[in-house]
């Protein structure tokens, strides 16, 4: 047993768990952090995409207890109430998901792709996602999201309203 | 306790998971309700087969405390002037939470967040066959309509009553029954403050027409839609009960081993609570890691025997034709060999599919928990009736000692009607004396769920000189006959499903047998009309009668531009089409091969799909899309390959499902027939993608490819 500090969405968590323990079994299971998802296991789905430092990581292979002085975002912190984050809130208006169980994954790696690349052309879009699997096939309307979400981040960006 | 007859299962053969389903015990009446619901209107819809006796004349607020047995949802109108609808249905992603929503909001004149759905938990909602065969809009929400328009009807019978008005001045409007005349008004909630009103709907109860439609017809967003983009919605594999324990299952090295030893010593001293049970092994822990190290520890000796391999597959569907379960599905039109013997040479072909895996990206999940004798599970399934049967004959115990809930569920394909979580994970707590979670991981999802049949199909035809096919044999073995029938308008016809004993566990798959058979008998189409140097469009067109399939060929050529120069060598354009679950889809497919590397992209995918009257645009859209994305896996790469016993490409990394680079550019042409009663879109969109893409490969290269998946490896060509 080990023990295990990260900082999550703001807040500092302090876990005892084996020293092995990927960051995606410490947050749904000693978390209850559920928005982040288990999809394969072996990082080629992007369900279980966290950003730590900003950056989209596959939490299902990234062992828990090297990330102890890092910042980790997860699905439930990209946003707290209204309004929702712009990324967000341009699925919503999309209608990019069916199931939406790789929706928080495509987020965060959409939140990700954007913070480095604000102006992401269409084959960047599609090259930043490609290790994020949507099953319901929901691509073209996730690339319109990002694209959306691309656009209402520089209007905010530049001053304007959001 | 009352006990209904079955209703015949509306089911297909191939559904081989569905073999045997749960009795329909119910037992609820008036008070019940109101017990359960609190005061309001309740309407209670009754669904019966067409040969039933129907239910004559309405029955306004029976007097009578026994409700009819055949309800398949019931629906609420509560004193806070909030709705809230049972339906057995469940959602997987198909968005059925908000259509149904809109269905309900039009008749009852409401607005849609007024409207709340319970679905799929058994202990809550009617019993349901389940959620599969496109059946929840040309059914479900028929029937919720139906209800929502008798508690409208209700209503406005109430406020008749109270203002001593005929109620043909009244009208419902906004969730209020007003008084044009005096401007007089009363909320719904207002309206039904301390009542206790039951009503079963009439057969006849009359509904908005498509025309009319504000609610219907248009495209509301997702109704729980932020609770998916926050990440704050759970999912089976997300539930969690205080004490929460974590199992993990015992599984053979291969298919039909046997169990011969186990040594769990090790296990049990890790602090794992161990159940063998018959065939079953399992462990049950504290964390899941320490599950999974249990499990690990467990030494278990297996005796296996040979099994057939994936590259003598087709061989061995032909040669072990399943007598045991009968003669499939058989079709004879005219005299087939009369047809051939005086026609001119009949060309025949062969084609094949591969098994291949749903994939749902949540794998089967279940967290299971015993209070006393009473079980309860929560897990992803397209039955949650089924699965409450299966749990009482696994522990053999009554159907109304168990509850399965069903949270709305990341997503299924058809792939999640069975029962085999919720009972693992129900025998780990009962061992445990706690709740129990189960969820299987990628390989075991790969291995142990069951897979799309895999099949041959031979084809035979004959057709003159001026393109009119004469005769036309077709033999399916194995893949199901889902789509078997020719939609073509052909005088002589054998038509014919073989089942097979499958060497592998096999179920059903979104659109089931249809894109098999679809894809073989477009590609074929194709070979006829290039074999008669005609237009693969015009050569269809000449044997096509029905109107719908005529139309969305049409409109799907136009959108595509059919008939345009190639941009250039390793271009290819095609098409496939057809009829299925009530829907028509045309889908033309642009390609470009690369002859030297062997790459094959589909550049452009253009679909054209009428399925009656359109309840939800953009959503239709969406799915229409997504069996277009998803299709096009098991049309170029996907296939489980297997070898005596053991599946060889089980893992996310050695399966290959379509991904952002593999997306077409995706054109959707929707006709909206608002004469024609709305049906489902979840599967036909997918028949069309595969004959297309083969045969705009041919258009392309020359080359005619009479295997799924087309391309696995590319297309090279020296």
């Amino acid at each position: 047993m080990a023990t295990i500090s990260l900082a999550i969405n703001g807040r500092l968590y302090t876990i005892e768990a084996d020293p092995q323990i990927s960051l995606l079994t410490v947050l749904r299971e000693n978390l209850d952090l559920t928005g982040t998802k288990y999809g394969c296991g072996e990082g080629q789905c992007g369900a279980c995409t966290v950003l730590v430092e900003g950056r989209a990581q596959r939490s299902c292979v990234t062992r828990a207890d090297n990330l102890a002085q890092k910042r980790i975002t997860t699905i439930e912190g990209l946003a707290h109430g209204e309004p929702l984050h712009p990324v967000q809130q341009a699925f919503l208006e999309e209608d990019a998901l069916q199931c939406g169980y790789c929706t928080p994954g495509m987020i965060m790696s959409a939140v990700s792709l954007l913070s480095r690349n604000p102006h992401p052309t269409r084959s960047e879009i599609i090259d930043s996602l490609d290790g994020n699997i949507c099953r319901c096939g929901a691509y073209s309307r996730i690339i319109s999201a990002v694209q959306k979400a691309a656009t209402a981040l520089a209007k905010s960006a530049a001053g304007g309203r959001p | 306790m009352s006990e209904t007859t079955r209703v015949p299962a509306p089911w297909e053969p191939e559904r081989y998971e569905l073999a045997s389903a749960p009795m329909y015990r119910f037992d609820l009446d008036r008070r019940d309700f109101f017990k359960l619901l609190g005061a309001g209107v309740v309407v209670v819809s009754v669904l019966r087969p067409a040969a039933w006796p129907q239910e004559s004349g309405r029955t306004r607020a029976s007097r009578g405390d026994a409700l009819p047995r055949e309800i398949d949802a019931w629906l609420h109108l509560g004193e806070n002037g909030k709705v809230t609808v049972y339906t057995g249905k469940v959602e997987v992603g198909q968005n059925i939470r908000t259509s149904l929503s809109q269905g309900v909001a039009e008749e009852l004149h409401l607005p849609l967040e007024k409207i709340e759905l319970v679905m799929g938990d058994t202990q809550l909602t009617p019993f349901d066959m389940g959620t599969f065969g496109s059946r929840t809009t040309p059914t479900m929400n028929l029937q919720l309509r139906k209800a929502a328009a008798a508690a409208r009807n209700l209503l406005i019978d109430l406020a008749s009553a109270q203002w001593q008005t005929e109620r043909q001045h009244l009208v419902a409007a906004d969730g209020k029954v007003l008084d044009p005349n005096t401007k007089r008004s009363a909320e719904y909630a207002a309206l039904v403050k301390g009542q206790q009103l039951a009503q079963s709907i009439p057969a006849d109860e009359p509904l908005a027409t498509a025309a009319s439609w504000t609610v219907m017809g248009q495209s509301p967003p997702k109704v729980n839609g932020v609770d998916f983009v926050t990440g704050k919605h759970r999912y089976p594999s997300d539930q969690k009960l205080p004490d929460v324990w974590y199992g993990k299952i015992l599984r053979p090295p291969s298919f039909g081993a046997t169990l011969l030893s186990v040594d769990s010593k090790k296990a049990e001293e890790m602090g794992a609570v161990v159940v063998r049970d018959g065939n079953f092994v399992g462990v049950a822990a504290p964390s899941s890691g320490l599950s999974a190290a249990a499990m690990a520890a467990i030494h278990a000796e297996w005796k296996s025997e040979p099994q057939p391999s994936s590259k003598d597959l087709f061989d061995y569907l032909k040669k072990n034709t399943d007598t045991a379960s009968g003669d499939g599905d058989r079709y004879d039109v005219g005299n087939v060999d009369e047809a051939f013997a005086s026609s001119g040479p009949r060309v025949r072909q062969t084609y094949t599919v591969s098994y291949i895996a749903h994939v749902p990206l949540e794998p089967r999940a279940a967290l299971a928990e015993w209070r006393g004798d009473q079980l309860t599970v929560w897990t992803g399934t397209q039955r949650p009736f089924g699965v409450r049967g299966e749990l009482a004959e696994a522990f053999r115990m009554p159907e109304d000692q168990v509850r399965v809930l069903m949270p709305d569920t990341g997503s299924a394909y058809g792939g999640k009607h069975t029962g085999e979580t919720a009972i693992e994970a129900a025998r780990l707590a009962r061992a445990a004396r706690r709740p129990v979670k189960v969820v299987w991981t990628r390989e075991e999802e790969f291995t142990w769920a069951y897979f799309r049949p895999a099949g041959v199909i031979d084809v035979a035809g004959s057709v003159q000189s001026d393109g009119a096919i004469t005769a036309w044999e077709f033999h399916n073995h194995n893949s199901g006959s889902a789509g078997i029938r020719t939609f073509y308008e052909i005088p002589n016809q054998r038509i014919v499903f073989h089942p097979a004993r499958s060497p592998l566990r096999q179920g059903s798959y979104r659109a089931l047998a249809a894109t098999a058979n679809h894809f073989a008998r477009e590609s074929y189409m194709d070979e006829l009309a290039n074999g008669l140097k005609m237009d693969p469009l015009e050569f269809r067109m000449k044997n096509l009668k029905n109107e719908r399939l005529r139309a969305v060929f049409q409109a799907a050529a136009d959108k595509f531009g059919w008939g345009k120069q190639k941009a250039g060598p390793g271009q290819g354009f095609g098409m496939g089409g057809g009829y299925e679950k009530l829907g028509n889809i045309a889908t033309f497919a642009e390609v470009n091969v690369d002859r030297k590397s062997g790459a094959v992209k589909v550049v452009r995918i253009v679909s054209a799909f009428e399925c009656g009257a359109i309840v939800n645009p953009e959503n239709l859209r969406n799915q229409v899309e997504g069996s277009n994305v998803q299709g096009l896996g098991g049309a170029l790469f996907e296939a489980i390959e297997f070898e005596n016993g053991r599946i060889l490409n089980g893992r996310m990394s050695e399966y290959r499902v379509p991904r952002f680079s593999d997306l077409p550019s995706i054109e959707t042409v929707l006709l909206d027939r608002k004469d024609l009663p709305s049906a489902g879109a979840g599967e036909c969109p997918m028949v069309g993608l595969a004959p297309a893409i083969a045969n705009a490969i041919f258009d392309a290269t020359g080359v005619r490819l009479r295997s799924l998946p087309l391309v696995p490896q590319g297309l090279k060509i020296s």
